[in-house]
């Protein structure tokens, strides 16, 4: 594995970025909207609720760490949709770059975004909302890892999906986030969900994550067994991603249909 | 476990490396066969680029050029068959065999986001080129791009492209040269003139090119060698400025019609 290659990938979305206003504007415009949106709706429950309880922490954090998700996972498969768009595989892949160095030029792309838009909410939530990190402690890190590692492992996963069904399953890709948050318990205790409904929310990092937020946030404190856990399945997800990657584009070189990739041949 | 034995394996796959690539072969092709169900587009085909050669592969469309310039690249997977380039196998040396080749095709642009000097700058990091600023000052200014550097490739004129194609293709000075018809969408001078380029590029640089196109004038001016591709086989083989007489044909031209419309009888001969 050669840097300098991985880092090609990393400069070519820097150079889209740098040029378009319209690629920068969404890595932060629809968390802001996301963060001011629920800032209200948290001001307003605390006005109508108990005075003991805080819905800021609960619903904004939540929110917050659930965007940042969303931005690592867009991030990455943004990235690969760049090449999608401008009809780059050939280009890329009868060049000597390897698979794993280009999955990692597509994180280190998505760490630089997504931090950038982790960046701009943290601040509208504490300045305009009062939201403190310091309620969450130490465990702050460890949730933002494994939110971040499980973005990438969907990250990778979609971006094969879209390399072997076709630029058209861009649109199966953009509302996975969606799909998934209600089995990651984002606003909610996992035991308010049916019985089906949790036993898919144990296999998702996030639902430990959450969990674990709340726990914090009632003073039980986080039980590190399952943040280990929840660490664990992220990284397991994203070995299996990578693999889901590779065995997709050793489909396409088998079959042809990455010689033939673009918009028109395919679907 | 006999650790000599591997060492000996060792030293002599580093040896058949080191022979072919001191050889005048660049790339060798061997019995390669690409089939896509009962169709068969390349059916067994071999043959050898040396260094300093320009050899221009033809064929009516279908014909299976396009293909086997794909599994030179490594983008397609033959179905049997062999290819090296400088020694180093494109199946199971892939990242080193791709080191030592580029290539150019009118299907394959340059992302037209980017300006020609940022393209440049993400595929000469891609091939690892050393002094990347200087060769791709060199680049700008061999295909007349100094001007154009900072225009999206998206923008630029068909010969504009062609040219930026062309240069990102011999960003890292490539031992392998492959060129699917690069000429395809230019006026008479600016074909003239970017086969100049290439002939130049070739010669100066010790370069071996694959050619495909079918501008059969541009194929007599500039390939050392021709192979006829028909049904994914390798009809004919030789010299474009001799090869018609010997098969009674005025020109590369009639040739190349009869191979197209009568492979049978071509083959026979």
């Amino acid at each position: 594995m050669r840097f300098h290659r991985t880092a090609a990938i990393v400069l070519r979305q820097f150079y889209l970025m740098r040029g378009s206003p319209a690629r920068v504007l969404p890595l932060f415009a629809w968390v802001v909207i996301d963060i001011v949106l629920w800032g209200f709706i948290t001001r307003y429950l605390n006005s109508v609720a108990a005075a003991e309880f805080d819905f800021v922490p609960v619903l904004l954090g939540a929110v917050l760490l659930w965007d940042f998700f969303t931005r690592v996972m867009h991030g990455v498969s943004m990235a690969f949709l760049e090449d999608v768009w401008s009809h780059n595989f050939l280009n890329l892949f009868a060049s000597p770059l390897s698979i794993r160095e280009y999955l990692s030029g597509l994180v280190l792309s998505s760490i630089a975004t997504s931090s950038l838009g982790l960046l701009v909410m943290v601040l509208t939530a504490s300045l305009f909302f009062g939201l403190s990190f310091l309620v969450y402690g130490l465990m702050l890190v460890p949730y933002l890892l494994v939110l971040f590692l499980f973005g990438i492992a969907l990250g990778i996963f979609c971006s094969g999906v879209v390399l072997r069904f076709g630029p058209a399953s861009e649109w199966l890709v953009w509302p996975v986030p969606a799909l998934l948050s209600p089995f990651a318990a984002v606003f909610y205790p996992v035991s308010t969900l049916p019985a089906w409904m949790q036993q898919i929310s144990k296999l998702l990092p996030p639902s430990y994550v959450f969990e674990g937020m709340r726990a914090i946030i009632e003073g039980r404190g986080h039980p590190g067994n399952a943040l280990m856990w929840s660490a664990g399945l992220a990284v397991l997800y994203i070995v299996l991603a990578s693999w889901f990657f590779s065995c997709i584009h050793r489909l396409a070189v088998r079959t042809g249909l990455l010689a033939r990739y673009s918009a028109e041949s395919v679907n | 476990m006999d650790g000599g034995f591997g060492y000996d394996q060792y030293e002599n796959r580093r040896r058949d490396v080191t022979m072919n690539r001191e050889s005048a072969n660049i790339l060798s092709v061997a019995g390669l066969r690409r089939t896509y169900g009962d169709r068969v587009a390349v059916d067994g085909i071999s043959f050898e680029v040396n260094r300093n050669e320009i050899v221009g592969l033809l064929g009516p469309n279908g014909a299976g050029k396009t293909t086997t310039i794909n599994m030179i690249l490594g983008v397609l997977e033959p179905s049997s068959g062999s290819i090296r380039i400088e020694g180093e196998d494109v199946s199971t040396n892939r990242t080193q065999a791709l080191e030592r080749t580029n290539f150019a095709a009118v299907y394959a642009p340059l992302p037209g986001n980017l300006t020609v000097q940022q393209n440049l700058r993400v595929f000469g990091m891609m091939y690892g080129v050393k002094r990347l600023p200087e060769r791709i000052e060199s680049l700008l200014d061999r295909f007349d791009l100094g001007k154009l550097r900072h225009a999206k490739c998206g923008v630029l004129s068909s010969g504009e492209q062609t040219r930026a194609g062309l240069a990102k293709a011999m960003l890292n000075e490539p031992r392998l040269l492959l060129l699917d018809e690069p000429t395809a969408s230019l006026d008479p001078a600016a074909a003239r003139d970017i086969r100049a380029k290439i002939r130049d590029f070739a010669s100066l640089e010790h370069v071996g090119v694959l050619w495909t196109t079918h501008n059969m004038g541009e194929v007599e001016g500039v390939c050392d060698r021709v192979l006829f591709l028909s049904h994914g086989k390798i009809l004919l083989e030789g010299d474009p400025r001799t090869l018609p007489s010997g098969h009674g044909k005025e020109s590369l031209e009639d040739l190349f019609i009869a191979v197209a419309r009568e492979p049978l009888a071509i083959a026979r001969d």
